[in-house]
């Protein structure tokens, strides 16, 4: 059966996909607790403000943040542990107005170099693809933003 | 030694799906992603997929015309289906959220700007889980087409958002159910996205008698696929 074809979030989204918070998987009290924030960028460089990103763990389950008005999104989890021959990561969907179809990426972390090194998808791409799949530390939190296109465009997979 | 990870371009990999850069659509312009798409190896994939597991959806959750103190304006309508996979298998326990314009044409979203009339009685959105047959069912009321900024006298034909969420990345969907013989069709960027008009005619629910109910509603059948080209294996690797 051929699948049913993808079509764009549009701006009005929040409507429908707000109407729980979902961007804390943990408590941010929890000991455990590492947030991420970020912005997601247009090729101009210019925040998006109709987009949503969502993110998956197995441990810690799934995630859900509007770009609420300015672009950024934050997340509260845990950090996950290493999945088999991987490092530990953060899949990531990303939706929004004038994307006809999701994007997907991933988050890694900047202070596991040894994993990172050993990591069999991060050690296949260039070096400027990787280094948009890593988090950046800041003031007590991590960030990462998405750029969706452009010179500095977030290494996206197919999906 | 360093595995090879192979990439495709969006128009090798796309099927169905819109290309991510179609430019009638103008807000792709700045936003499409551009550089080839990395193909994860399987093996290297999480098999597991984003999982909603979320126990608090009421039956009240499915019905948009019941959550205000009066029954929304507009003509009522029942939109079923069912979701399967690819094989035909069915989706059971997904989560699928929906929202909508108001019968005039207007969502209850403060960016929305069309002078069409809100409705107090109506938000617009519902959510529901599928049984375990795949099936799902929402009452609400038909949208109204409403204009749009793309290009000189744009109109978006009518239609229902929904966000489904299967059982892997690969049925992770989010799409736009249309009505059966609208007339903005060959005009509409978003939909004409879809490239090959046989894809095209599953974004097109189906007037159904078996579900219409007498003296009270239409009914709608939209049945859904999941599953992005991964689902067909593209080669023996």
């Amino acid at each position: 059966m051929r699948p049913t074809p993808s079509q764009t979030v549009g701006p009005f989204f929040s409507i429908g996909l707000f109407a729980r918070p979902g961007n804390e998987l943990v408590s941010p009290d929890d000991a455990r607790a590492v947030e991420i924030a970020g912005t997601v960028l247009d090729g101009a460089g210019a925040p998006v403000p109709d987009s949503m990103v969502e993110i998956w763990q197995s441990e810690s389950g799934w995630g859900r943040c509007g770009a609420d008005g300015d672009g950024t999104f934050h997340f509260i989890t845990v950090r996950p542990g290493a999945a088999r021959d991987q490092a530990p990561h953060i899949e990531v969907l990303v939706f929004a107005r004038g994307l006809l179809k999701a994007v997907r990426t991933r988050i890694y972390f900047p202070d596991e170099e040894e994993a990172n090194a050993a990591d069999p998808l991060l050690a296949a791409l260039e070096p400027i693809e990787r280094a948009t799949l890593v988090a950046v530390p800041e003031a007590g939190r991590l960030r990462f933003d998405v750029h969706l296109q452009g010179e500095r465009q977030t290494a996206f997979f197919a999906l | 030694m360093a595995e090879s990870i192979r990439t495709a371009s969006d128009e090798e990999w796309a099927g169905a799906d819109p290309l991510y850069d179609s430019t009638a659509y103008r807000s792709t312009g700045l936003r499409a992603p551009r550089k080839p798409l990395i193909i994860l190896p399987e093996h290297l994939d999480d098999p597991t997929g984003p999982a909603f597991g979320e126990s608090d959806v009421t039956a009240l959750d499915a019905d948009l015309t019941r959550q205000s103190e009066g029954d929304p304006l507009g003509e009522r309508i029942i939109v079923t289906g069912r979701v399967t996979d690819t094989t035909g298998r069915p989706v059971r326990n997904t989560l699928i959220e929906i929202w909508q314009a108001n019968a005039a044409g207007r969502y209850a979203h403060q960016v929305d700007q069309h002078p069409a009339p809100l409705d107090p009685n109506f938000a617009g959105a519902g959510r529901c889980l599928t049984d375990g047959e795949g099936r799902y069912r929402f009452v609400t009321v038909k949208p109204g087409a409403y204009p749009w900024g793309n290009h000189e006298n744009a109109w978006r034909p009518a239609h229902i958002h929904l966000s489904v969420f299967g059982r892997a990345f690969t049925e992770r969907l989010v799409t736009q159910m249309y009505f059966p013989g609208d007339p903005l069709f060959p005009f509409d960027p978003i939909f004409q996205s879809v490239r090959d008009p046989r894809d095209q005619q599953l974004l097109i629910s189906s007037f159904d008698w078996e579900t219409t109910v007498p003296e009270w509603a239409l009914g709608y059948r939209f049945d859904i696929v999941l599953g992005g080209p991964r689902a067909t294996p593209l080669d023996p690797e």
